[in-house]
């Protein structure tokens, strides 16, 4: 893909993220900032790379266990954040229930 | 004489494998995923779905991720992809990764599990660090690898050793990159400190700190423009190590209460980090959701700031309420009549009301006070009273931090109103009940020209019948330094103790 084909991607993103974020009720801004959270840890992507690339010719083993460090990181935050989600999210639930 | 080198064989593979347009569906599938995940926050209802939907995305770009990039022994043999050889998959390099995969989501899910939600501001600042600093390690890790991630040329200069040359633009992507995830992580982890409490709330003012942080700056960006022309590895540490210093410049001058404002900054800055990543690497996914966390943590950053009528740029340079010109008219309040009251006057005052609004702050959230404050309401609703919590956007921490401590105390969210929706309200409200905030009530803030929060919008108590503030004590003020005209009014009664203590007295006496 050449630059100006991803910079449209992302500019385009950037509006839908624009009307997408103004939608969000201000009650689940919290929830927001957690969920935002675990999927900007997306990252991993960059770090299962840079760990699964290592053993090619040019590799260098620092590489990889800075991938590998990454995987650690951004699995932390994606598992954690979606859970801490998740749990905030089964609160508000309750509610509707009970009322 | 040196001795001509051939060239190392580019990753075939690595080529093959991007030009799949599955591939690319794949990660366009999970960008769509993070959308709708967001959309979903619309309502408590749909919540949950957009969850799922995130949860989701994740998977699909990780396994995408996990089979397009299988570790293979020995290097990605040129041989495997021109003969038709089967590749020779490095099992153990696999097993090190899912073992990465499995810590992480141990270490992830239990602190999920086990973390108080009035802890939640510290979390999520602690998680934004973990981002910066995955972002800053997969940028290094990208430019000591470069061949692995398809963004450089091999050249073979006519002395020395042939080496790989980075493409332009993915310098430049690259130096954003780590600039942006390095300042993330130290700003997170500052924010973190001073959320917990390690580190005092209290903004630390360094002298020339305004100048100092320009000068890193300027030196960051010159740096980043001579990368683009020499890729030596001193221009990228040096680009790295000022970022990590500039993000703990940055945050050390703020103040506990304008945390909500740097938390939503930091929030957007780790999705501006992916988004530089995925540059990088082509990647639709990570540049997708790159977009949208960088654009919510903006809009949340411009929400707070509106809140508390302060542009970014002032809250950035840090120190409010720290200034020479907060002390001014603080100190000639001291002296005016204020009326005390008691757990029994105020349980009298409320069980007679047809209608109380709760207004809680940060004060609620440090004396855990979320549940024997539902605990109230619901007797009060017994006596028939209608109940009602008033939420200004900076009570608290983080953004919508009460409307999660509330929901977490089960109180129902259609009982739960934003400022605009109930200022109108408070005139036909017989009790107000301030519990744990203070500026965000202070009636100065629409009157008094020369009161450092003048102009904020704020939660119109005074107009209700009553008002019952829950303080401490007298003496202390709010976080902007300013004293509470509120205090000092007829229809207002102090009720000073200890939030949780006085709120289970009120249900004793309820009771």
């Amino acid at each position: 893909m050449d630059f100006i084909s991803i910079l449209s991607i992302f500019v385009l993103a950037c509006f839908v993220g624009y009307y997408v974020v103004w939608s969000v009720t201000p009650a689940l801004h919290t929830p927001l900032m957690a969920v935002t959270n675990a999927i900007s840890s997306v990252i991993i992507v960059g770090a299962l790379i840079a760990a699964a690339a290592s053993s090619g010719a040019t590799g260098s083993g620092v590489a990889k266990w800075l991938g590998l460090g990454a995987v650690v990181l951004a699995s932390v935050n994606i598992f954690g954040g979606f859970a801490v989600t998740q749990r905030m999210l089964a609160m508000y639930r309750k509610k509707e229930k009970r009322s | 004489m040196i001795a001509p080198v051939p060239p190392a064989p580019l990753a075939p593979a690595v080529e093959a494998v991007a030009a799949n347009p599955w591939v690319s569906l794949a990660y366009l599938v999970a960008g769509v995923c993070f959308i709708l995940a967001l959309r979903g926050l619309s309502s408590p209802t749909t919540s949950q779905r957009g969850n799922r939907f995130g949860m989701i995305g994740m998977g699909v770009a990780v396994v995408t991720t996990l089979v397009t990039h299988v570790p293979v022994a020995g290097g990605l043999s040129d041989r495997a992809d021109l003969y038709g050889e089967t590749w020779n998959y490095d099992y153990f390099a696999i097993l090190e990764i899912l073992a990465a995969i499995g810590l992480g989501a141990a270490v992830g899910i239990t602190t999920a599990r086990r973390i108080a939600m009035t802890a939640m501001p510290q979390l999520v600042a602690a998680f934004h660090s973990l981002v910066g600093l995955a972002a800053v390690a997969v940028a290094c890790a990208a430019f000591l690898n470069p061949v692995a991630f398809d963004i450089a040329d091999m050249v073979v200069p006519m002395i020395g050793q042939p080496f790989a040359s980075i493409h332009v633009v993915s310098r430049v992507e690259m130096a954003l990159g780590v600039a942006i995830g390095a300042i993330t992580f130290s700003g997170s982890v500052i924010a973190f400190l001073k959320l917990n409490g390690n580190m005092g709330g209290k903004p630390i003012l360094l002298p020339g700190r305004h100048a100092l942080n320009a000068g890193l700056l300027g030196a960051i960006v010159i740096l980043v423009a001579m990368f683009t022309r020499d890729q030596s590895p001193w221009i990228f540490w040096t680009i790295t190590l000022l970022s990590f210093v500039i993000g703990f410049l940055l945050i050390v001058p703020i103040g506990g209460a304008d945390m909500p404002v740097v938390v939503s900054m930091l929030n957007s800055y780790s999705g501006w980090a992916a988004a530089a990543m995925g540059f990088t690497l082509h990647n639709i996914a990570m540049i997708v959701t790159g977009a949208l966390v960088g654009s919510s943590g903006a809009i949340l950053s411009y929400i707070m700031c509106r809140a508390m009528n302060r542009s970014f740029v002032s809250v950035i340079a840090g120190g409010f309420g720290a200034s020479d010109a907060g002390g001014a008219n603080g100190g000639a309040a001291i002296d005016r009549p204020w009326k005390r009251g008691s757990a029994e006057d105020a349980a009298f005052l409320m069980s007679q009301a047809e209608q109380v609004v709760i207004v809680p702050g940060y004060g609620m959230a440090v004396a855990q006070a979320q549940h024997v404050l539902r605990e109230m309401g619901d007797l009060l609703k017994k006596e028939g009273v209608r109940v009602k919590y008033a939420i200004h956007p900076v009570a608290g921490r983080m953004p919508g931090h009460m409307n999660v401590l509330l929901a977490e105390a089960n109180v129902p969210y259609d009982e739960v109103f934003e400022l605009e929706d109930i200022n109108a309200e408070f005139a036909q409200t017989d009790v107000a009940f301030v519990i744990g905030a203070n500026d965000v009530t202070n009636p100065a803030a629409k009157t008094d020209r020369s009161s450092p929060i003048y102009g904020m919008p704020v939660l119109d108590v005074e107009k209700a019948k009553t008002v019952l503030f829950i303080k401490r004590s007298m003496g202390g003020v709010g976080y902007a330094g300013v004293d509470n005209e509120l205090f000092y009014r007829d229809n207002t009664m102090m009720l000073l103790a200890d939030a949780k203590k006085m709120v289970e007295e009120i249900v004793k006496a309820l009771g």
